[in-house]
């Protein structure tokens, strides 16, 4: 018993060649422990888990649904069913158009930014010897660690009007034309939040790319070269088509991150403002859910958002679906 | 690719070789010095909000380029002591330690039986579960938040103040309850993964179903056991979300606490003690990271859920 609990990872066999005294075959049980009596076992083991996923998580999703077919101030009894009315109110909403439109706007720029810079990150750090690749990969997966509140007070130290490192920085180069209220001005603000995003998920990325061309046979480069491919071709013609699944996977990352990084950075960072110009889905929902105590109306944007990202993941991974490729 | 052009007589391919000779030279030079940039643009914010920590109130006004000027110990005591964080960091440790203990109570005993068991209904709940994957906990934060204000208004004879909001083991609870998902998911696949050869064995010399599974098994499964720990306790001990939802009284965890500061700054203009509250958030994760940094990594390669 003792030893059986760390046993070598290469001695698999040496059971496998006994006959099981009970005669059964191994070939339709799973497990040896496969027999009567095993239903309650697996209850034990199976209902904590499933009761806690049930009550705090199928009842709520199933909740935020429901609800939306009513108009609730979320405390008081007075409760009455309106159909589809939220949806249609939805739609006349400017502030839910552009919390819908930042949003978008979120998921394209982080996207290509993050996932241009994070291939192009990945391959030198795989393709090329750097020096003191390690230090770097360290250094660049710090944010992915750090709670988005400490993310959001970073750069409002480095977004600060007066004594920012932005600022200051430009003031030091004497280039005073070019500081910016960056989380003050409408236009800038949603750009100022996409940076953010892109320093936070940027390790991350080039990290699961890295992986994926880790495995990329070192003779396929070997070969192309003596072809005369340069490294920029060799990415395009090599790499890119062999992690093609692994950057499919990462776009349904995107998606996701955009509905609720963007939502929690946002929040702990501009609060929506100034006056609406970085307001994103999930942050409307909480603010009409909370603050103005429409909570019938919050949860019809939860729905909106669900099917949203539910839809562009599945949108996206049918328009990127290609053979995968043998190496 | 340099390893091979050198390794061949340059008059072998005069007419490939010649043109390109400089061009991978100088854009060698540029590749690396963006990627210098970036881990630069990375790691200077972070160094600066440790040094600000120090700095006096005074020496906020100005270039922020200037070293601090002494060891202003005084932040730390302010943000310790008038802004709570002390207390606010014991509250986290208790949140994330019972949450990590909850999630893995629950969810090792059913990511094996899932793994190991044949019985009616184990791909629903399989399906159910990976569903699961894709309910992201800010969709659901306030259906949450007011099913546990229902339940305290239920029990209002037996706890008048309250029992479900402003609990900080209810909020381990719903910590452990929304992770389930990702935890049994990475923790089925690694046990699928182990022969099921050692629990035949196991079974023959008459160990109980339970025994196999936590004494031959569980440590077995130790790699996917500490990938899922550090995951979940990342997630924990980072969220402000749930915490400020449901912790809406005095005892707050150290991310709500941080929130608290930094609003409070920008009303006030008291940067010392925000970047002391920040240090104090950063340095503990910061401290784990350089120590796990190699599983932490590993685990983003194989099970890469969490977005």
């Amino acid at each position: 018993m003792t030893t059986l609990s760390t046993p070598p990872p290469g001695s698999t066999n040496r059971t496998s060649e006994q006959a099981p005294p009970d005669g059964s075959s191994r070939r339709g049980a799973r497990s040896p422990a496969h027999r009567r009596g095993n239903t309650g076992f697996v209850l034990a083991c199976l209902l904590p888990a499933l009761v806690l996923f049930a009550v705090f998580m199928v009842i709520p999703t199933v909740n935020v649904f429901r609800t939306s077919l009513y108009t609730w101030g979320g405390f008081s009894p007075d409760k009455r069913f309106v159909g589809l009315d939220n949806f249609r109110h939805l739609l006349d909403d400017e502030q839910f158009v552009r919390a819908f439109q930042n949003t978008v706007a979120l998921l394209v720029v982080v996207t290509v930014v993050t996932m241009g810079l994070g291939l192009f990150l990945a391959a030198i750090m795989t393709r090329q010897r750097l020096r003191g690749r390690n230090l770097y990969r360290f250094v660049l997966y710090i944010p992915n660690v750090l709670s988005v509140v400490v993310i959001a007070a970073i750069f409002s130290a480095v977004y600060d009007q007066k004594n920012g490192l932005l600022n200051g920085t430009l003031r030091l180069l004497s280039l005073d034309g070019l500081q910016q209220v960056w989380l003050g001005n409408q236009k800038l603000v949603l750009y100022s939040v996409a940076i953010a995003m892109v320093w936070q998920s940027l390790g991350y990325y080039m990290v699961l790319y890295m992986a994926g061309m880790s495995s990329i046979p070192e003779e396929l480069y070997e070969a192309s070269a003596l072809d005369g491919a340069c490294a920029t071709r060799q990415f395009f013609a090599i790499t890119l088509p062999l992690i093609w699944q692994s950057l499919r996977t990462t776009l349904t990352f995107f998606v996701m991150s955009a509905v609720n990084l963007s939502f929690v950075l946002v929040r702990a960072m501009t609060g929506g403002g100034p006056d609406g110009s970085s307001d994103v889905l999930l942050n409307y929902m909480y603010k009409q859910a909370y603050t103005n105590s429409s909570y019938g109306y919050g949860m019809a944007i939860g729905v909106v958002i669900f099917a949203f990202s539910f839809l562009v993941s599945l949108l996206v991974s049918r328009a990127t679906r290609r053979e995968p490729l043998q190496f | 690719m340099t390893m091979i052009s050198s390794s061949r007589p340059r008059a072998d391919r005069p007419g490939t070789d010649r043109p390109g000779a400089d061009r991978p030279r100088t854009g060698r030079a540029l590749t690396y010095a963006l990627v210098i940039a970036l881990a630069l643009a990375i790691a200077v914010p972070v160094a600066w909000v440790l040094l600000a920590s120090l700095k006096g109130k005074s020496e906020f006004f100005g270039s922020p380029w200037t070293l601090p000027k002494g060891l202003h110990l005084q932040n730390y005591a302010d943000a310790f002591v008038t802004a709570h964080m002390g207390q606010y960091f014991l509250t986290s440790v208790f949140v994330t330690v019972l949450g990590l203990v909850l999630v893995l109570a629950v969810s090792v005993p059913a990511a094996y039986v899932i793994a190991r068991y044949e019985f009616r209904g184990r791909r629903l709940v399989e399906i159910a579960l990976l569903a699961g994957l894709f309910v992201n906990v800010n969709y659901i934060v306030v259906p949450i938040f007011l099913m546990l204000v229902d339940w305290d208004r239920a029990l209002i004879d037996v706890f008048p103040g309250g029992f479900f909001i402003d609990n900080p083991a209810v909020l381990s609870l719903v910590y452990a309850a929304t992770s389930i998902p990702f935890t049994i998911y990475l923790l089925t696949a690694y046990f699928r993964s182990i022969p099921v050869e050692y629990e035949e064995a196991a079974a023959l010399d008459g160990a109980s179903r339970f025994r196999i599974m936590v004494q031959v098994m569980l440590p077995m499964a130790r790699p996917a056991v500490t990938t899922v720990i550090l995951f979940d306790f990342l997630a924990y001990w980072n969220d402000f979300i749930i915490a400020l939802t449901l912790l809406p009284g005095e005892g707050k965890t150290l991310q709500v606490g941080l929130l608290n500061l930094f609003t409070a700054q920008k009303a006030a203009a008291d940067y010392g003690r925000l970047y002391a509250g920040m240090v104090i958030v950063i340095v503990p994760v910061l401290l784990l990271y350089a120590f796990i940094q190699r599983r932490l990594i590993e685990g983003i390669a194989s099970g890469g859920v969490k977005g």
